[in-house]
């Protein structure tokens, strides 16, 4: 077509660019790449597909209203109680234990990294909160339950009541607090970096010291994502399961008592796991049922953390 | 004062009161004590599994099956299923996530809302409680459709799953170090968009992207509460023979360790735990020797 227009009037030869035939590899490989993308998006489908189904059919015979209202929670006796909230309460307890550890210390590290350490205290850090971050959590539960607990129970002071029992909600929270120390900790040092020299030099310049640029300058102005790291810190902490499993016991305990054993809704997932239910029966199904509110309560955290970041990246870059 | 006095005292430059500098100095205290925390208590979780296991890290442990009598147990068929679900997990999730990081950073566009939509999915996804793609496994692989039992296959696809978006995220950060002009000078002699990838593009990245491979399978290694829920942890005295076979690992046999009552047993636990320690160490080292040996500044 081209060439014979060419010819017919004798104006120069226009050159198209780009590719003189449709590249079907090209395409393909286009389409196979994009397919591999669209695994995510499978993903998050099917783990909405596969806890609503079976919830559902829970939520049939148990009403939803009972269910996050009862107060006793013994699924697999007979007559069986379904009651989330004990399970609700103990998530509670060792996620408020965690944060007493991650949320002043992930922080305290945070500013010391990005506003005090020197490059050469940097590298000789960094490593150890890495280290701190790939320790696998079961070793974290071995930890809690045969060098915390103890502790604990050696030097509980008298006027706090009664010690720790063997398994309770206290030494998995504190350990679990441990552990995600490093993702607040580098999160909310990603935050400080982000703010721009120049307000802290505006600041030395008025005569702040460094304590006042640390506080009032660079804390405030990455608070955004430092709130977004304490928000992942605690959806990482209701969700972590192999810590509270093997330290803070396997009785469903309505109680605000840190000292006792209690049993998690993640612990409650994995045992009722254990005890392998057979398909189909209430037991089985209040896995899926217990599943369903922790990923709603952890997606709602999620999806609030990845926004307050995208807020703070605006806004400096 | 100065002032009435008409003659105003100036401090010498630098000088701060000396309730700023004891403020200073205490909230710096307090900074470090943060950044103890953590690191005394690396520490001190070393010293303990090492103080507990070591007398028990010997051929027995790395070449004996489980057995009840804690004196002649071993850990070879979680190590040996340790080995063939995270060599399989390997195998399916480090392609699936490369082409899905090459298809956000080369092909999609941004402004797209599906692209988005994708994107926001995987941030979410990196944050989704391990338990819950347990409870994905179980109902779709083990139990529904999928069907496919308590087996190797169950769990690597599980674990698939549950390290994809690290590996997406990592092989993203890989692709968008390697410089534009890089991209511009092989398209500009004729390069189709493939090529330019998977001749310039691709080697280019390979360090960043091995690393952050090798960070996600460590991860897949240590990750016991989704395979919990598999059913891991039947009690398994042989080696993993094939995809469908009934299996155990490392952090499960541990688990099942640490839940006996015995102290024997948590002895064994902490020696396992050295073993599995030693590996996730081993993998760290070798992702920094790739970061600092191939990485190039451009």
């Amino acid at each position: 077509m081209q060439a014979t227009d060419a010819t017919a009037t004798p104006r120069p030869v226009t050159i198209r660019l780009g590719a003189t035939r449709p590249r079907w590899g090209e395409r393909a490989i286009a389409a196979a790449l994009c397919l591999c993308a669209l695994v995510s998006v499978a993903t998050t489908v099917g783990i909405v597909v596969a806890l609503a189904e079976p919830s559902l059919e829970f939520f049939r015979s148990i009403p939803i209203g009972s269910f996050l209202t009862g107060t006793k929670w013994s699924p697999l006796f007979s007559p069986p109680d379904f009651g989330v909230l004990p399970l609700i309460s103990a998530t509670l307890v060792t996620t408020a234990c965690a944060l007493v550890v991650c949320i002043p210390f992930g922080l305290g590290s945070a500013i010391y990294l990005s506003e005090y350490a020197t490059v050469s205290t940097r590298k000789v850090v960094k490593p150890f909160l890495e280290v701190l971050a790939g320790i696998p959590t079961v070793v974290y539960g071995f930890f809690a339950l045969t060098f915390v607990t103890p502790l604990l129970r050696e030097v509980w002071p008298g006027f706090l009541g009664d010690p720790p029992q063997v398994f309770n909600a206290l030494s998995a929270g504190l350990v679990m607090g441990v552990m995600i120390l490093p993702t607040v900790a580098s999160l909310s040092e990603d935050a400080l970096s982000a703010v721009p020299r120049s307000l802290r030099e505006g600041a030395y310049a008025l005569g702040a010291t460094k304590l006042h640029v640390s506080t009032r300058v660079a804390v405030p102005a990455a608070l955004s994502g430092i709130v977004a790291s304490f928000i992942l810190g605690i959806s990482r902490a209701v969700g972590e399961t192999m810590i509270v499993l093997i330290a803070a016991g396997g009785t469903p305990n309505l109680s605000l008592n840190p000292v006792e054993a209690m049993q998690t809704m993640t612990a409650f997932i994995a045992a009722a796991g254990l005890g392998d239910q057979p398909t189909g029966s209430i037991g089985y199904k209040t896995i899926f049922a217990v599943g369903s509110t922790l990923f709603i309560a952890t997606l709602a955290m999620n999806i609030v953390s990845i926004r307050l970041v995208r807020r703070f990246r605006e806004v400096y870059e | 004062m100065s002032v009435a006095s008409g003659l105003p005292s100036s401090p010498a430059l630098g000088d701060q009161p000396d309730r700023d500098r004891v403020k200073g100095a205490l909230f710096r205290a307090l900074l470090l004590l943060s950044l103890a925390v953590g690191v005394v208590t690396l520490i001190a979780l070393l010293a303990q599994v090492v103080l507990k296991g070591g007398s028990r890290l010997n051929e027995a442990l790395i070449f004996h099956f489980p057995s009840s009598d804690p004196d002649v147990a071993g850990a070879q068929s979680a190590i040996a299923g340790t080995i063939w679900v995270v060599g399989l997990t390997a195998l399916i999730c480090i392609p699936i996530g490369v082409g899905a990081a090459i298809y956000l950073e080369e092909y999609a566009d941004p402004e797209r809302w599906w692209n988005r939509l994708i994107e926001l999915n995987i941030q979410n996804l990196a944050a989704v409680p391990s338990i819950v793609y347990g409870i994905l496994g179980l109902g779709f692989l083990v139990r529904g459709f999928g069907g496919l039992g308590q087996v190797v296959l169950a769990a690597s696809l599980t674990l698939t799953l549950l390290v994809l978006p690290i590996v997406i995220i990592s092989a993203r950060e890989a692709l968008r170090a390697v410089p534009n002009s890089i991209r511009e000078a092989a398209l500009a002699l004729g390069a189709t968009r493939w090529q330019m990838i998977s001749r310039q593009l691709l080697p280019a990245a390979v360090p960043g992207i091995a690393t952050g491979c090798i960070l996600a399978l460590s991860r897949a290694i240590g990750e016991a509460a989704p395979l919990v829920l598999l059913g891991g942890l039947t009690f398994i005295t042989f080696n993993p023979s094939g995809l469908n076979s009934a299996f155990t690992v490392l952090p499960i046999q541990i688990f099942n360790w640490i839940s006996r009552p015995q102290e024997e047993f948590r002895v064994l636990a902490a020696a396992a735990i050295i073993v599995l320690l030693a590996l996730l160490l081993a993998m760290n080292a070798s992702a920094i020797y790739l970061r600092n040996r191939f990485e190039r500044k451009w």
